[in-house]
């Protein structure tokens, strides 16, 4: 078997680290999973078969940048058990292309989603208390138009649940809502883990397909 | 490099015709695949052409001096060859397929080498990139077919990523806990024509941690641990072959004193007949480190992973004893059985400072109860399976007399069903990497294609194939490449003319409703013989010593066909669903 310099094992893959203070035993409970991985196709169905495998529904992913270029991180939010969540952190680390992965209950994160709702514009207009719920909501405008006006809201999934309430007797035509995404509030960032992964290249640039284009060009058989 | 200069010069000549616009820059992306496996001393593909891998095929034709290709007969039996190869040499299995359904048959063999760690870098065809998606002729979604029985995959639209996907490929698939990689390359990443700038191995990618790193306080603690046990117990599987720790892991058992059971993978690790060697743990495991699992004190769990053939019930298991787990891959400390103490690491470095630190013991008592529940087993089970009372031959003694005849030196790779379980219980290994079995994933169809590649890696060995009646037809077309390439594999099939361990189920927990178990085979001589394959049928006792000596004489491959007891069942067995100690030792006690 060949015999790799063992360079990169300097530092052990710790236990994921919990800032969980009580222990959740068998209650099943929302985390929020930080998974800090290079930028490589593929990778999304790799993270997101470990959870179908095991039927575990995922509430909600999000991919983003990190604070760190080439370092991409999801997001993901699930409603298990702790013992569970920690046996799949253990496998999603496990990836080639994963760095680090953290867990986190709702107590240990700051988070937001982004939830827009298009109402049409002349019952705002005509309707004084709709605006006041708006404000009160904290709803920006983002388009308005003569047919449709199009609000945000940033906040925890109750509070832009509430307004689809609020908003649903005055014709509501659309609503959306994105994934979590969530800061640790423990964490020092990423920069400085990073470099106990010894640090000797950025990651590799991703190779798209180009040719997809090109089929009337190029030779087949 | 000399060799791939005066490639380079023939090659300019060539493509001066066939690339009259463009000429020669370097290489083409096949030959980068080549050259890539020289780099990395391979020298055995096993492979199957096809229209999407044609380029790769047509660079082989240049470098066949160079690397052997063998030219199976399903690629299922190319990657179980590959996984032969990796099993009893330690190097990385190498696979060639063609994309669509040569690319899907790999499938089952990715499946066994994920889950027994078997290093393995299949290489397939894919049409041309443009075509990606649109259900061309032979095309399928391969990558993510195989997201979930590969360690690492990759698809490569460009020949220029070659070098260094092959690189990482070959770095991932043998470092850390191994595992397969499958790498599909597109037709026109093959024929295309690069700036070639040398192969560099690989030997780090950030992301990527195949060991951890030991934390002392761990060793210190398990140490502890150990030196005040009364009842210690070692249990290893895979982990001490594929870790090249066996002379680390005696040295740690033989100052410590304490008994050691294998797993049905661990097998070999340590000669079967070493003093402190118990034999085998799990659902045909043996009697005594079956139940003493759940007497011990300090359970010493080294490169296994608590598969569920092992615990049985989980919440019947050791639950006396503290437990220390000394594995490569973190994910396996607490997934199944939660551990005292986690000792992570790769074993050849832990067990050395385990060593230094434990105490020179014998723990005799402890070993006494050992022998205690052998005797209970030798005269339940082995003696009367040794010495049965009727004419009909038992499988273990075929086995017996097949130990008697190669004194342990042979590799044996064994197929899936009864006739693996008592060779695994009852044959006799002195060196490592002998015994190559199905173990996770219990691929029947296993033995033939495995064994042809386990002698390619280890040519000088004597390599047995055993399989039952239905095994052996899964694959029995292999028979083709023993012909083609004369291989020398003696296959050795145990015929109780029925899927004996379903049967055996079907008799002990589903009332003897033998539901479609009874399965009619061909004249398996004559098969062979239609190969060119030289063989027998034996049924009698007396003719059996004389038969398997016929076969281990042979020169070159053989099929002996030994006819064996109908109904014979395989005892000790764990019960689906009972604790270990719960094994029972004959039906009477179900």
């Amino acid at each position: 078997m060949q015999k790799e310099k063992n360079i990169a094992a300097v530092i052990p893959p710790l236990p994921v680290p919990s800032f969980t203070g009580g222990g959740g035993g068998a209650v099943k409970q929302e985390f929020t999973i930080t998974v800090y991985t290079e930028n490589q196709i593929g990778l999304l169905v790799r993270i997101a078969i470990i959870f179908s495998r095991r039927k575990i529904n995922i509430d909600s992913l999000n991919t983003s940048p990190s604070e760190i270029d080439s370092v991409h991180r999801f997001t993901i939010v699930i409603n298990e058990t702790e013992e569970v969540v920690r046996k799949l952190c253990r496998q999603i680390e496990k990836q080639v292309e994963v760095l680090k992965t953290y867990y986190n209950n709702n107590d240990e994160i700051v988070w937001q989603e982004l939830a827009l709702y298009k109402v049409p514009t002349d019952v705002i207009a005509e309707q004084v208390q709709v605006e006041r719920l708006l404000s009160q909501h904290g709803a920006k405008a983002v388009v308005i138009r003569k047919d449709y006006t199009v609000f945000e809201v940033a906040g925890h999934r109750e509070e832009t649940d509430n307004l689809i309430k609020v908003l649903e007797p005055y014709g509501l035509i659309e609503f959306v809502r994105s994934a979590r995404i969530a800061i640790i509030k423990n964490s020092e960032g990423f920069h400085k883990k990073l470099k106990e992964f010894e640090y000797r290249e950025p990651g590799e640039a991703i190779t798209e397909n180009e040719f997809l284009n090109q089929n009337e060009e190029v030779f087949s058989m | 490099m000399e060799t791939l200069e005066k490639i380079k010069e023939i090659k300019k000549e060539q493509s001066a015709q066939k690339f009259p616009l463009g000429g020669f820059r370097g290489l083409s992306g096949g030959e980068a695949v080549l050259e890539a496996f020289l780099a990395e001393d391979v020298d055995t593909i096993f492979g199957y052409p096809g229209g999407a891998i044609m380029p790769i095929y047509d660079a082989l034709y240049d470098y066949n001096d160079r690397i052997k290709h063998i030219l199976v007969r399903h690629e299922q039996g190319a990657i179980h060859a590959a996984q032969g190869y990796a099993r009893v040499s330690g190097r990385t299995g190498v696979v060639f397929a063609t994309s669509g359904p040569g690319a899907t048959n790999l499938v089952t063999g990715l499946a066994d080498a994920m889950i027994d760690s078997t290093p393995v870098v299949c290489i397939t065809g894919q049409v041309f990139a443009h075509l990606l998606g649109t259900d061309a002729f032979q095309e399928i979604d391969v990558i993510n077919i195989t997201t979930p029985v590969t360690k690492w995959n990759y698809q490569v639209t460009d020949a220029s990523e070659i070098p260094a996907v092959l690189a990482k490929a070959f770095y991932i698939a043998g470092s850390g806990r191994p595992g397969p990689v499958l790498i599909d390359i597109t037709k026109n990443a093959q024929l295309q024509q690069f700036d070639y700038e040398g192969y560099k191995k690989c030997d780090h990618i950030r992301s990527y941690r195949p060991k951890p790193i030991v934390r002392k306080e761990y060793i210190e603690q398990a140490a502890e641990l150990i030196n005040n046990a009364e009842r210690p117990f070692v249990i290893f599987g895979q982990g001490v072959i594929l870790g090249n720790g066996e002379k680390e892991f005696i040295q740690f058992i033989e100052k410590a004193g304490i008994p050691s059971a294998w797993t049905i993978m661990g097998m070999s690790a340590i000669p079967t007949d070493h003093p402190l060697g118990v034999g085998m743990l799990g659902m045909h495991g043996n009697y005594g480190p079956n139940v003493l699992t759940n007497e011990c004190d300090v359970l010493i769990a080294v490169g296994m992973r608590f598969d569920d053939r092992v615990t049985g019930r989980l919440d019947k298991y050791a639950k006396q004893a503290k437990i220390i787990h000394l594995d490569i891959d973190p994910s396996e400390i607490d997934k199944n059985v939660k551990s005292t103490v986690p000792v992570w690491g790769d074993c050849k470095e832990t067990l050395p400072m385990l060593t230094a630190l434990v105490q020179q013991k014998k723990h005799e008592a402890w070993h006494e109860k050992f022998k205690v529940y052998q005797q209970k087993e030798d005269e339940k089970c082995i003696i009367p399976e040794m010495n049965p009372i009727t004419d009909e031959l038992t499988m273990g003694e075929v086995i017996n007399v097949l130990n008697e005849l190669t004194k342990g030196e042979a590799v044996i790779v064994t197929d899936v069903g009864q006739h693996q379980m008592v060779a695994c219980r009852y044959a006799k290994y002195n060196n490592s990497k002998s015994n190559i079995t199905s173990g996770g994933l219990g691929t029947m169809g296993f033995a033939l294609p495995t064994a042809i590649g386990a002698k390619f890696g280890a040519p000088n060995k004597t390599i047995i194939a055993i399989a039952g009646d239905g095994g052996i037809q899964m694959t029995i077309q292999e028979l083709g490449t023993i012909m083609q390439f004369n291989v020398d594999v003696k296959i050795l099939i145990l015929n109780n003319q029925f899927l004996g361990m379903v049967r055996q189920w079907q008799q002990l927990f589903h009332g003897k409703r033998y539901s479609f178990v009874d399965i009619t085979s061909p004249d398996f001589v004559q098969v062979a013989k239609g190969y060119y394959i030289d063989g027998q049928r034996v049924s009698e006792r007396e003719k059996l010593k004389d038969a398997l000596q016929t076969m281990l004489n042979h020169k070159g491959s053989y099929f002996l066909e030994v006819m064996v007891g109908k109904e014979n069942n395989v005892f000790p067995m764990v019960p689906q669903g009972r604790g270990v100690s719960e094994i029972i030792l004959s039906k009477e006690e179900l």
